[in-house]
């Protein structure tokens, strides 16, 4: 049985032309058209911008929940005794990932949690890193 | 939700909490289509029960403009099983199961994001909904190795066979998989592993 075929496709080299605005002052058809902000403005082109917190970032708690602490944020703490990923986190409370960074942003200003950055993909990838991670799947 | 009674929250047990040593973790994703065996693959490697993150995604309804005021919404849950697997007392790796139809990409976001690499699982039953995936994969410019999940009443193709028909290049390997079993599993990880060492080395020699 012969399978069906797709066809490679390449990275984007050049991000797409951002579509021109319109005048400022041009005349449409409903009168004079102000620029309302777009989202993609104030998110980044790729929404890279919109939270320092990854998935995969851990997250250690300082201190008891204070008594001002809502029972989401008390509830939060109370999990990352120990670290715990954000993605543990939301699994845990049964809450969005989204809603989790919201959360989790008011604790980190708060400092009553640190956070523990991921280590991302570099365009190179860091070779004793994916010797360590090798190592580990060995040991499996 | 009511969390005033938050002691009663699932918690991870105690021999799921990491150790305090642990200072960064890595991420790998595995997508692929509904049923083809990514929450198989992740249960099967993972040292915790898989766990499962929800996001809601909502749509704006149709013809938002004629009915202003009045937009009609829907809203989906989407979940995503993922797992962890320690590497070493202070590195820790996770694996992300995602389902790779179109209208879940909006997952995507972040999720790519400095992830090592992914594993696209395919089902030879159903080739073709790996195909987009793939695609935006290679937009991103985000490394992937092939793995095909063997069912017992799937079609058989050959390793070039199926590379033909997915249109790889040669250096992207192409491996089969029981996506059941841990050791099967665990070298597909290791082949994603080894792909994206050699990548590292072809881009830095030294």
């Amino acid at each position: 049985m012969t399978p069906p075929q797709r066809r490679r496709r390449f990275p984007k080299t050049s991000p797409e032309p951002a579509p021109q605005p319109p005048q400022e002052g041009q005349d449409t058809p409903e009168g004079p058209k102000k620029n309302p902000e777009r989202l993609y403005v104030i998110t980044g082109p790729d929404g890279t911008e919109r939270s320092e917190l990854d998935l995969v970032t851990l997250i250690v708690a300082h201190a008891d929940p204070p008594p001002s602490a809502t029972p989401e944020q008390a509830a939060l703490l109370r999990l990352c005794t120990a670290p715990l990923s954000v993605a543990e986190l939301s699994a845990y409370l049964s809450l969005p990932f989204s809603v989790v960074t919201v959360l989790l942003t008011e604790l980190l200003t708060a400092e009553l949690v640190t956070a523990r950055a991921p280590v991302i993909r570099q365009a190179l990838a860091d070779r004793s890193l994916l010797e360590a991670v090798m190592h580990g799947l060995q040991r499996l | 939700m009511d969390f005033n009674g938050s002691d009663t929250i699932p918690g991870p047990r105690t021999e799921d909490h990491l150790p305090h040593t642990a200072q960064a973790a890595v991420k790998i994703v595995i997508v692929g289509g509904f049923g083809v065996g990514k929450t198989t693959m992740v249960g099967s490697v993972s040292e915790i029960k898989p766990l499962t993150t929800e996001e809601t995604m909502t749509q704006a309804g149709i013809g938002v403009d004629d009915n202003y005021g009045s937009e009609t919404k829907t809203a989906t849950t989407v979940a995503m099983d993922f797992g962890r697997i320690s590497i070493t007392e202070q590195l820790v790796l996770y694996l992300f199961g995602t389902p790779g139809q179109e209208r879940f990409w909006f997952l995507w976001n972040g999720l790519f994001e400095g992830a090592l690499g992914a594993v696209v699982l395919v089902d030879t039953r159903r080739l073709e909904v790996s195909f987009d995936v793939m695609g935006r994969l290679e937009e991103r410019g985000v490394p992937f190795v092939v793995a095909v999940n063997t069912f017992p009443d799937g079609p058989r193709h050959d390793i070039e066979e199926l590379r033909t028909a997915l249109d790889l290049s040669p250096e992207i390997p192409i491996v089969e998989c029981d996506a059941r079993r841990r050791a099967s599993s665990r070298d597909v990880l290791m082949t994603l592993m080894k792909f994206l060492h050699s990548l590292a080395v072809e881009k830095a020699p030294v």
